[in-house]
């Protein structure tokens, strides 16, 4: 890249998230992120399977923190982190202008407000998908929804910001932590959006961002033991089979955004029953007596 | 330990004693369930499209009762061709009438069943014991007046889905794929039915090959609640039978209940299809009992627990945790409690734990018990005359359990508990966390507070708070992590048979 006016510009090393920290991948490895006109931007790091074992490690470690947390706290938390966003506007747009993208300023508002939509459920999906049953017999029986644990979340790969934080908001607002896999293509808005999280209230761990080809590392997160739910989005078609069949290995569950629900900029992109695709519905019975 | 409780122990350990010297305080009389209600047919076909027909297959395989090893009737094995034809016969069903058809008619049939299932109670409970060895007090307490129960509620929810789920629009999603299994046959078949039917989906259910009795009268009860033919098709046979419904192409969506380790097989089989799957799988449920618990209700609570359909329960509370210092109060009233239970004839209205379903069932259970006292636990079974033919296992206690034996970690769906200990609410919910499964559990305290705090620290999908293996339809059931995804039963119940459009009100 050229001095801009007359000054040298200091490049950024786009590295790994995992558990609040940036490091490079273990492996050593990087490959380039090129942009809409195929020019490198940049070499970001390659994530290996140890990498994604220890982002599991970092999500699963955070997930008792978190999922403690009040709601209220929560969504505080993620609502500080569309603060944060919009602060970085123009280089998020710049970023995802860079990835082709025909409306940049438009993807970049509608993820911000994303971010605030649903950081404001996070203290309300009780009301609306938590029930007090009416069973036959003298017991007070409710049922809340609780957050699963780990997910892991493969971002959508031609929607690099808007796409992934469509995915990746419901499923932390409840409590969650998250193994994302940025769009391989066009990690830049992930690596950026890292450090927003990285310098927000986000405790470390919450979300763990992994660059890398897709490819490579979905098998090893639709295979992890100890990851309890996959969205499977931004999976190619013809590695779908495969990684559900994996995902079998411990019951995982299968998460995807259903047609309709992957136009990023349509109001069906957004919805409180995407909250609850990564969450647990827990029953509790108690005997009525004096 | 209190002087005054320490008194109460010796007196119940002398009662004990004495209770085991002349076997029982009491004798009780036989009472026999009569049977005569029931007529069983010496052959049973598929029933496919309103009717009972010959299986293309032509297989054909015996049901046994459990507790005399007699053989009842012989039931048809559905091959290929005959699931195929079940399928499209679902599929033409579905096309033609049901998904069209408005939710408050379909409510109406559904109300037929429930009704027709009050009616015919007394034969459904004498047939399920027959047919699959539990005790006549829990099928004609427990399992018939549920499943009717589950018709009843969802058929009020046939045309109110509209209602349901806030800012969505549902519609049904078209086949369902069911296999459930042995343990509440009949039970397990309106779970599987009822909230499939009110959602406007049709059904092809496989019921265990052990026990396809109940869901073949449940055909005649739908029958004669002139139900259009082909909304449900019963096909019986075993794993294989169930796997060419779970993969066959025109079912829509699968719904399991049964073993984790083929809701894996299952999970892997419709990986890729993008067919809508529900699992209710295994369970390893950790009863933890507090030592301010009231003790004589726990301990009521832990055989309810456990020995409840001779432990063939996937919520089973087969790990017991009892605090250290009430462990021995617990241990004695537990060990007292299993020598009253009464073993043997399931038709007898006295019994309170049955025949063990089958003969490989009971082989695995034997299996698993060898393994506890091999890895070194100690065992305890109370003195009880077992019946010289049929399926039978005492209700056995394990203690010196070690999490890491297989009793503690393998789900053994017999009557059989292990029961370990600890010190503080942090040790218990740690080991009661400890496992892959994640279906129930159970906590008895007094204390609200610490109700709560373990309530919502534990990772399973229904949790009993001073009481334990209670179920009602309005009540969702089901897992976390291995014990399958999805729930059955109140108004959760319902999503996993819809499809969705939003109405585009977000924003």
């Amino acid at each position: 890249m050229p001095a801009e006016r007359g000054r040298l510009s200091v490049r950024k090393t786009y590295k790994l998230y995992i558990g609040g920290d940036f490091p490079r991948s273990e492996s050593g490895r990087s490959y380039p992120a090129v942009d809409g006109d195929g020019e490198v931007v940049a070499r970001v790091a390659r994530a290996s399977r140890k990498d994604l074992r220890e982002a599991v490690r970092a999500a699963r470690s955070a997930f008792p923190g978190w999922s403690g947390k009040t709601p209220y706290n929560r969504g505080q938390v993620l609502y500080r982190v569309a603060e944060l966003m919009e602060g970085r506007r123009a280089q998020f747009v710049e970023e995802v202008r860079r990835a082709g993208a025909t409306d940049p300023e438009g993807g970049v508002d509608a993820a911000i407000d994303r971010w605030v939509w649903y950081a404001g459920w996070a203290d309300k999906i009780h009301h609306i998908l938590g029930t007090v049953n009416p069973v036959a017999a003298p017991y007070f029986n409710f049922t809340i929804p609780e957050p699963t644990g780990v997910v892991g979340i493969v971002a959508p790969p031609d929607a690099p910001l808007l796409g992934l934080v469509s995915r990746m908001a419901p499923a932390v607002i409840s409590g969650n932590c998250a193994v994302v896999l940025a769009s391989e293509r066009w990690p830049l808005p992930a690596v950026t959006l890292a450090e927003v999280l990285a310098t927000s209230d986000v405790p470390g761990g919450v979300v763990n961002i992994l660059t890398g080809l897709t490819a490579e590392l979905v098998p090893w997160l639709a295979g992890h033991m100890d990851v309890n739910a996959i969205d499977v989005t931004g999976v190619p078609e013809d590695q779908r089979p495969e990684v559900e069949r994996l995902a079998a290995e411990n019951v995982k569950r299968l998460v995807r955004a259903e047609d309709g629900e992957t136009d990023w900029l349509g109001d069906r992109a957004q919805s409180p029953y995407t909250v609850t695709s990564f969450m647990e519905m827990k029953t509790v019975w108690h005997p009525m007596g004096a | 330990m209190p002087e005054r409780e320490r008194d109460e122990l010796e007196r119940r350990k002398a009662a004990a004693s004495s209770a085991l010297a002349e076997r029982t305080p009491f004798a009780y009389a036989s009472a026999p369930e009569s049977s005569e209600i029931v007529r069983i047919e010496d052959r049973y076909g598929l029933f496919i499209g309103g009717e009972f027909v010959e299986p293309k297959s032509g297989r054909w395989f015996g049901t046994l009762n459990p507790a005399t090893e007699e053989v009842l009737s012989e039931v048809a094995e559905a091959g290929p061709e005959d699931v195929d034809l079940a399928v499209t016969t679902a599929r033409a069903a579905w096309e033609e009438s049901w998904r069209d058809l408005p939710g408050r008619e379909r409510a109406k049939y559904m109300y037929r069943i429930a009704r027709q299932l009050q009616e015919r109670s007394r034969e459904f409970a004498v047939l399920e014991t027959i047919d699959g060895g539990k005790p006549i007090k829990e099928s004609r307490d427990v399992d018939v007046p549920l499943a009717a129960a589950h018709f009843f509620y969802y058929a009020g929810w046939a045309d109110k889905l509209d209602y349901a789920f806030p800012g969505r629009l549902p519609r049904p999603i078209g086949v369902a794929g069911q296999v459930i299994p042995w343990n509440f046959p009949l039970l397990m078949a309106a779970w599987k039915l009822a909230p499939a039917l009110a959602t406007g989906n049709t059904v092809v259910l496989k019921p265990a090959e052990t026990t396809p009795l109940t869901a073949l009268l449940l055909a005649e009860v739908i029958q004669e609640a002139d139900l259009p033919p082909g909304v449900v098709n019963i096909v019986t046979g075993a794993g294989e039978t169930g796997s060419n419904v779970v993969t066959h192409e025109a079912v829509d969506k699968v719904a399991f209940t049964g073993s984790t380790d083929v809701g894996k097989i299952i999970q892997r089989a419709v990986a890729g299809t993008g067919k809508h799957l529900t699992l209710e799988l295994g369970g390893k449920a950790a009863n933890i009992v507090f030592e301010d618990a009231a003790l004589d209700q726990a301990v009521e609570g832990i055989v309810n627990g456990i020995y409840f359909n001779q432990g063939h329960v996937c919520c089973a509370g087969s790990r017991l945790f009892v605090q250290e210092s009430v462990f021995e109060p617990v241990l004695e009233r537990l060990k007292e409690r299993l020598a009253t239970l009464r073993v043997g004839d399931p038709l007898d209205k006295n019994t309170d734990v049955g025949a063990i379903n089958s003969k490989q069932q009971l082989r695995k259970i034997e299996e698993l018990v060898e393994s506890g006292v091999e890895e070194g636990a100690e065992i305890y079974q109370p003195a009880c005359d077992l019946p010289a033919r049929g399926y039978w296992f005492r209700p056995t206690l394990f203690t010196g359990v070690a999490q890491s034996h297989r009793i503690a970690r393998e789900e053994i769906f017999g009557p059989v508990l292990s029961v370990l200990t600890f010190r503080t609410p942090e040790e218990a919910l740690e080991k009661a966390n400890n496992t892959p499964y994640g279906l129930s559990a159970g906590v008895w305290t007094e204390k609200g507070s610490r109700i709560l705090w373990m309530t919502s620290r534990l990772r399973a999908g229904v949790i009993w708070a001073n009481t334990f293996n209670r179920f009602d339809p309005s009540s969702p059931f089901g897992g976390y992590k291995e014990s399958g995804f999805g729930r059955e039963g109140g108004l959760h119940g319902l999503e996993p048979y819809l499809e969705f459009e939003e109405d585009g009100r977000a924003g």
